[in-house]
């Protein structure tokens, strides 16, 4: 069974070969609650999501724009942890052995985890990858070295401020793919350009041969389907956490629509991804 | 550990003091980063540089400020003689200034055209809308909410110098939201901002610059104490929150062996409450703001509320040079709550007819702690980093009072 960077790659590999880009959905693991949240990632692959990134909540994310800080607040006040998330991953791994799962969040939880022990315990919960946004090449002795040594995927963040001379740092230990960010700034707070995007994916593919996967600002299936003609992903965030937002009630508690209001929303931006034209990529 | 040859050499090229410190930024901002630290070693190697931040420092903010004999308080203790290093003189109202005109001049250098800063007690942000205002650059100060009630008189103070304050929604609406938020401006608006941090933390090499801005304040103490007192003082005493006065006063000492050092966190309510702001006492090393360092959390590696009655010291980290210094076993660092604080605010005022910030009063109650047992030849210099007009409202909430 193929598991870490190696599902990863397995996952782009039958990509290529079906000729699309992958959706990569990211919601916050545990919001609204634990129950919910574990509704949501056994219905992704379903409803076309392909890489599933699961958001590690944290008190102070200081990347990210208002809608994810609250989804955060509210996973916390239900009581999630570092702990309760790989325990929801592996849940969800009995049920599939084939669709990547990568945490995303900031170090500190993962630091007062304890690196090693972290590790064996993603690895134990069927965790491919980690995108660690406080951890840049230069910090890559904390957890990048270790996690590659271990069999997981580091994917790095490369954002319009990484020019031509620093991209090869970043690239470097790079591996499962690039998450390029679409602007300068936080998410949520702008929209991805696909002809500015274009050209960012092909500098990168100049210097990498990973699939890059292009993230921030990308809400709509039609935005879906121009970033996914001109990259190998498409991340999106904000609109799931809006749309899980939109179905509380109002204390904050899901709803029964819920789980479908998110799942319908991937099923829409999978539809958009499916459209894309891939000029010379299938 | 054996002992080390210098305590001043760091940080180490990655920015580490020991495992504190380093650069635990997103990739947005390490570019800039980067240039700030090429920028800041071509400033350093400049003597240009200097002397235009010697001018501003002389002839603005109006150091050297004095070192002052407190005799009263002397006299009231009947121990160790104790002075203030008068900071809270410089214009502005705390040393605040020192590092705001080293960091604008840097902003001018790499030719960045708007300022954004974070702001607890509102000392530094009105430190920094007034560098912004003396050199026409737009200002932008995020300020959590919690502080912009309970310090009002620096929110007006911060318009009338032409700033935007930007309340702070997020958290726990107080220092460490703030400092989230100009981030997270910052990774927005990166190509033309420069981000004034105000205390010696986030990532390298901000604990380091901000360091050496501030050690004016330890170098003229030196220079001072000799031509007051023909000799070196006994101890080193100054209030932490990030730590920057602190380490404005001691860095200077660190290499004198003699000279006991000791910095005072805030113990809020008591550090047995868990209602607190007292890094290194209360807490364990984390990452947050860029660095690693001792941090207010929880076992899942969540970030706590720190609790003050001072906003300044309301942070739930300590800039890293002093987790390291703690670490050697350099500094001692211990705490003092809001009650002594408040008892050495009003003792000061009465004494010496100085109304210290709530901050320095911290560093007073620990010294009215130590100085009745130690003999009257023993030297305190004791960082007056700020003065309280600022905190007469929050003061006279706390003993009952109506203004």
């Amino acid at each position: 069974m193929t598991t870490g960077t190696a599902r990863i790659e397995a996952r782009f590999a039958k990509l290529r070969d079906e000729g699309r880009a992958a959706l990569v959905t990211y919601i916050m693991s545990g919001d609204p609650d634990l129950e919910t949240s574990a509704k949501i990632i056994a219905g992704l692959p379903g409803a076309g999501a392909d890489i599933i990134e699961l958001g590690m909540a944290f008190t102070d994310p200081m990347a990210d724009g208002p809608s994810i800080q609250v989804a955060g607040l509210r996973a916390l006040k239900a009581g999630i942890t570092l702990r309760k998330t790989l325990a929801m991953a592996a849940e969800f791994r009995r049920q599939d052995s084939e669709t990547p799962i990568v945490l995303m969040g900031y170090y500190n939880p993962i630091h007062a985890f304890g690196v090693p022990e972290f590790l064996a315990a993603a690895k134990a919960s069927g965790i491919d990858g980690l995108i660690i946004v406080d951890l840049p090449p230069e910090e890559d002795e904390e957890l990048c070295l270790p996690a590659l040594e271990a069999g997981l995927s580091f994917i790095r963040l490369a954002t319009p401020t990484t020019d031509d001379n620093r991209l090869p740092a970043v690239l470097a230990n790079t591996s499962g793919f690039v998450y390029y960010v679409s602007y300068a700034g936080i998410t949520g707070a702008a929209s991805a350009d696909a002809d500015t995007v274009a050209t960012s994916v092909a500098r990168i593919q100049k210097h990498t041969d990973l699939p890059v996967a292009v993230g921030f600002g990308i809400r709509t299936p039609d935005q879906a389907r121009g970033i996914a003609s001109v990259a190998d992903g498409v991340v999106v965030g904000t609109a799931f956490i809006d749309a899980l937002r939109d179905s509380l009630d109002d204390t904050g508690a899901a709803t029964a629509a819920t789980v479908d209001a998110v799942l319908d929303r991937t099923r829409d931006l999978a539809a958009g991804v499916a459209g894309a034209k891939r000029d010379g990529k299938s | 550990m054996s002992k080390l040859n210098s305590y001043r050499t760091g940080p180490d090229a990655a920015g580490r003091f020991g495992i504190h410190g380093g650069r635990f930024a997103a990739e947005t901002l390490m570019p800039l980063i980067l240039d700030l630290e090429k920028a800041y070693r071509a400033a350093q190697a400049d003597p240009s540089f200097r002397e235009e931040l010697d001018y501003y420092l002389r002839h603005y903010a109006g150091r050297p400020s004095p070192l002052y004999f407190a005799e009263r308080l002397t006299e009231h203790f009947g121990g160790a003689k104790i002075y203030f290093k008068r900071d809270e003189l410089n214009h502005t109202g705390s040393h605040k200034i020192n590092n705001c005109l080293g960091q604008i001049l840097l902003a001018k250098r790499m030719g960045k055209t708007r300022i954004i800063a974070e702001t607890g007690a509102g000392q530094h942000g009105v430190a920094s809308a007034t560098v912004s205002a003396l050199f026409g650059l737009p200002c932008t100060v995020y300020m959590g909410e919690v502080d912009v009630e309970r310090q009002q008189p620096n929110v007006f103070r911060m318009k009338l110098l032409g700033a935007e304050v930007e309340p702070v929604s997020s958290g726990s609406r107080t220092l460490k939201d703030a400092l989230n938020e100009a981030m997270r401006d910052w990774v927005t608006n990166v190509a033309d901002t420069f981000y004034i941090i105000g205390t010696v933390a986030g990532p390298h090499p901000y604990p380091e610059l901000v360091r050496d801005f501030q050690s004016v304040i330890g170098d003229e103490a030196k220079a001072q104490i000799l031509e007051a007192e023909g000799r070196l003082p006994d101890t080193l005493v100054a209030c932490i929150g990030g730590g920057s006065n602190a380490m404005g006063l001691f860095h200077p000492f660190l290499d004198d062996a003699d000279v006991k050092i000791i910095g005072v966190e805030a113990a809020g309510d008591g550090i047995e409450t868990g209602r607190h702001a007292a890094s290194i006492t209360g807490g364990r090393p984390g990452v947050l703001h860029g660095n690693r360092t001792y941090l207010l959390q929880d076992e899942d590696g969540q970030i706590t509320e720190a609790h003050s009655i001072s906003a300044g010291l309301d942070y739930p980290g300590i800039g890293p040079e002093h987790a390291w210094l703690n670490d050697v076993d350099r500094v001692e660092y211990t705490a003092a709550t809001d009650a002594e604080a408040l008892d050495a605010f009003q003792l000061c005022s009465k004494l010496e007819g100085i109304i210290p910030a709530l901050e320095p009063s911290h560093a007073l109650a620990h010294v009215a702690k130590i100085a009745p047992d130690l003999p009257r030849d023993h030297i305190i210099v004791m960082n007056m980093c700020g003065r309280g007009d600022k905190d007469i409202f929050t003061v006279a909430q706390m003993l009952g009072v109506e203004i």
